[in-house]
């Protein structure tokens, strides 16, 4: 386990330059507690889930016609889904995820989209994040927005949300600071190299609030680490030319996501991303590449939740993806760019137990343009439903600032226990 | 003269000594000086080409099925993985040569638009299957016509084996195609001994297609739709890569190979146009319109003027670069010529913030070093984030300062500066390296800074750290 025993000794230099932004220099006392306040953690799917293999809707007249071989059997046949009710089941690599369906603290959301409705990745990413209605129109993420409006929590301003990555992605920039750590530690950084930087940074403002940004941040990883929290890193940190295993990098960006929460003052946001689900080829069904890589979602969740430990009741795990996939498959054993896909809500804060969906069917005619899932819930409805009833952002402000334009997405009711 | 630190460093790739010297007379000519020919690697080493090592690839996948027979129960596939191991040898040699290359090339604004290039028509090791290929696309489809005209270099890169691979296209199978037919004729014959085994479906698929319309050429706002997407993909049906057995048997083993029994047969329609069958051909023909219409011209200028000038990409410099490409027909070196003669490009207070991979070859030029041993390259690229060929999708790794800035990076940074400074420092003089690296650009706080550091090592960190040297 990595932890180094000067990063309080850092904090203190960087206080007396006075390059610490003004938030962080907050008495610390007032921000004690560490319970009460929600917490949310957003995981960002990029690449496009096959909602038609993650969520199969088994029972569905013409799915086996359609996927074929990508497809999910039935709940008790041999590699069958895993039951959630007469339509629908849950991939059999799901297995936490089925266990929290039980303990009623997943919602499972089938026929759901953004509002965009082409097909490329980066622009269906950019809607995804952006909260609007098209890809361009603001350089901030909706996310960021949201924050702005948050009533106070337990959270240090300027650090009450965090991206688990070296960069912030687009839901999470904008004008309210949020703080970027990934898995992978920066030891051994001389201490008086940072002094001297953060000299040298004083007349740029731009680099100066990222170095003590960053060296803020590490401490808090420290501070988390230094309790009960797993040991961490190893998978992350050690060198690989080749290609690390998906789902240990995603379980490690998750570990790392609840080792921050975990520490004291620290984030009531994350931001999660995996990559890997551009699954145009050989995609395979109950086992195979997708299997591989929901397996690995599934750990992840597992270890989010295991790492959060004392603050999972009061946690939401929103779980996105930028569109889905063809209902047919293709030429090459896969399937391509779609529209209607699926997303998941799981958390001990979640009322779950429950498939959210108006199911449209897979029949020729239900299909959008002939090939794709036709959506018929709008992603926005979940979002502003989250933010709403589990971060107290007023109704108001969700719909003028965080996502104008979206009077025809309502907020669903009830997703949250009372 | 700031135009020559603006030509050597925003240009090109950072200065070694002396670069800015040979520079200074003429910072513009020195730039097109570098707009003819090929564009080798600057180091002589032989690496392998992608066609040997796809038939190293598939002889190992042929071992590994061998061992799976073998074996009665499932082994780990972690713990011995011959797709893995006939790979990596070629990575890290890919991966040694580029960085090399980068940190002695006298062409460096020839190198960089190499990389542009290479990000552009983006190829992700992260894909098992090309992981190994994934650098032979640079060297053997961009860096022969990267001075060339757009339509060699775009149907050179459409028709490597390491595009096909990445994007899928070699078994893309028109549904009235030779094979399709044959296999339904099979089918309708009673077949008692495998009646329970599901036909094998054929079809297209529509990735690659998708990507060169909305990554290489038109962008995502080209004005098609997706019956286009679907029309092209049908017309490029038969793309492939040779070797295979049986029916897919055929072609020179690794390398491009027109299947014509997968191709979908008949005229086709795009775009509003009729292309008639022409096998092989009616793909390449619309390759070459693609290569005339505006929204190429308007969308490759853009990138090129996000790349050397500004993030937001200052209108005038790219309607004068689209306009160039326009009336060239797409011959590059006309388009470059363009983006010099913008005046946005010369403006002093416009600078780029570096990219992982921009801080480390401009480090390496700057300490004049070459690095000797791939872990090395490896290992740096991992700890900035930016590890080499895999930008994780075929948009390539984003352009723009957002991406790159946030505070967790900047910390690895500063790291990779003090290690790379240890590494390198002997017989360097910190005050030198900051005038022959970063010439007017350097500022007298950053001198000061290194006059009063510890050491020769933590000067050279904070230079390498410091604001300027941070931006292009």
């Amino acid at each position: 386990m990595y932890r180094s025993p000067s990063a309080l000794s850092r904090r203190r230099f960087l206080l007396g330059t006075g390059a610490l932004a003004a938030g962080a220099a907050f008495p610390r006392a007032l921000f004690a507690h560490s319970g009460g306040a929600a917490r949310l953690v957003v995981v960002i799917l990029r690449g496009a889930l096959d909602g038609l293999a993650a969520v199969p809707p088994y029972a569905d007249p013409d799915y086996a016609a359609l996927h074929r071989e990508l497809a999910i059997g039935a709940p008790g046949s041999a590699d069958g889904a895993l039951s959630l009710d007469s339509i629908f089941g849950l991939h059999p690599s799901f297995s936490f995820l089925h266990d929290r369906y039980l303990a009623k603290e997943l919602v499972v959301f089938q026929a759901v989209a953004s509002p965009y409705r082409d097909r490329s990745h980066f622009d269906g990413q950019n809607v995804l994040e952006n909260g609007l209605t098209k890809p361009i129109g603001t350089a901030d993420g909706w996310l960021n927005r949201a924050l702005a409006a948050l009533p106070r929590g337990s959270g240090r301003p300027g650090e009450r949300a965090v991206a688990i990555s070296q960069n912030v992605p687009l839901i999470l920039r904008g004008d309210t600071p949020v703080i970027s750590k990934s898995p992978q530690a920066t030891p051994d950084v001389d201490e008086d190299l940072l002094a001297r930087l953060a000299d040298l940074y004083s007349k740029d403002e731009w680099f100066s609030a990222r170095l003590s940004e960053g060296v803020q941040t590490e401490r808090l990883a420290d501070e988390g680490n230094s309790g009960d929290a797993p040991a961490m890193m190893t998978q992350a940190t050690a060198p690989q030319a080749g290609k690390p295993a998906a789902g240990d990098r995603v379980s490690g960006v998750a570990r790392m996501a609840a080792t921050l929460m975990r520490s004291e003052g620290g984030p009531e946001i994350a931001v999660i991303e995996a990559s890997g689900w551009d699954t145009h080829a050989n995609q395979g069904g109950a086992k195979g590449t997708l299997a591989q890589r929901l397996a690995g979602l599934d750990q992840a969740i597992r270890t989010l939740a295991d790492g959060l430990g004392p603050l999972w009741p009061q946690t939401a795990v929103l779980v996105v993806t930028e569109f889905g996939r063809t209902a047919a498959m293709n030429g090459t054993r896969g399937t391509d760019h779609g529209t209607g896909g699926c997303a998941f809500l799981v958390g001990g804060s979640v009322r779950g137990g429950r498939v959210i969906t108006d199911w449209p069917g897979l029949a020729r005619t239900a299909l959008l343009d002939n090939r794709d899932l036709r959506p018929t819930l709008d992603l926005r409805s979940v979002f502003k439903a989250v933010l709403d009833e589990h971060m107290h952002v007023d109704a108001k402000t969700l719909a003028a600032r965080i996502f104008p334009d979206s009077s025809g997405a309502r907020p669903l009711q009830g997703l949250m226990r009372a | 003269m700031i135009q020559t630190e603006i030509a050597v460093l925003r240009f090109g790739l950072g200065a070694r000594p002396g670069d800015l010297a040979a520079a200074a007379g003429d910072p513009r000519t020195w730039l097109t000086a570098q707009l003819k020919g090929p564009v080798q690697l600057a180091v002589n080493t032989a690496l392998a080409p992608s066609d040997r090592i796809f038939v190293e690839l598939l002889a190992a996948r042929e071992e590994r099925q061998e061992m799976k027979r073998e074996a009665a129960t499932s082994a780990d596939p972690q713990a011995f993985n011959p797709v893995r191991d006939a790979y990596l040898p070629h990575y890290r040699a890919q991966v040694l040569a580029r960085a090399q290359s980068a940190a002695v090339t006298p062409r460096p604004f020839a190198e960089r638009l190499v990389h542009f290039w290479t990000n552009h028509f983006a190829v992700s090791a992260d894909k098992g299957a090309v992981f190994g290929v994934a650098g032979t696309l640079e060297n053997e489809a961009i860096r022969p016509h990267v001075n060339g005209r757009f339509v060699d270099l775009l149907t050179a890169v459409e028709q490597h084996p390491a595009m096909i691979g990445f994007l899928d296209n070699q078994y893309s199978v028109g549904k009235d195609s030779e094979l399709a037919r044959l296999a339904a004729r099979r089918a309708a014959r009673p077949r008692p001994d495998a009646a329970d085994k599901p036909r094998r479906e054929f079809g297209i698929n529509e990735n690659l297609a998708r990507e060169i319309l909305e990554l290489h050429t038109l962008g995502v706002n080209g004005g098609y739709s997706q019956k286009d997407v679907t029309s092209f993909a049908q017309i490029i049906t038969g793309w492939s890569i040779g070797g295979g057995k049986g029916r897919l048997a055929g072609g020179i083993p690794g390398r491009f190979y027109f299947r014509e029994n997968l191709h979908e047969p008949g005229a086709k329609s795009f775009l509003g146009k009729t292309y008639y069958e022409d096998g092989q051909r009616q793909g390449e023909a619309v390759l070459s319109d693609l290569c005339r219409n505006p929204a190429t011209a308007s969308f490759i200028a853009t990138k090129l003027v996000r790349h050397f000038i500004a993030d937001d990409p200052p209108p005038a410099a790219v309607a004068r670069v689209a306009h160039a490409f326009l009336k060239s027909g797409g011959d590059l070196p006309h388009v470059y010529a363009a983006l010099i003669d913008a005046p946005e490009a010369w403006d002093p207070n416009v600078r780029k913030f570096k990219t992982p991979e921009d801080f480390v070859f401009s480090t390496l030029r700057a300490l004049n070093a070459s690095p000797t041993q791939p872990e090395e390259v490896i290992r740096s690229f991992e700890l900035l984030g930016q590890r080499q060929y895999t930008p994780g999708s075929p948009a390539g790794w984003p352009d723009t300062a957002k991406s790159w800035d946030g505070s967790d990076a900047l910390m690895h940074r500063v790291l990779w500066a003090s290690r790379v400074a240890g590494r390198y420092e002997r017989g360097l003089d910190p005050t030198d390296v900051a005038e022959s690296s970063l010439g007017a650009y350097a500022r007298p706080d950053t001198l000061t800074a290194l006059r009063r550091a510890t050491s020769s090592k933590q000067a050279l960190a904070l230079l390498l750290m410091s604001p300027e040297f941070q931006r292009r």
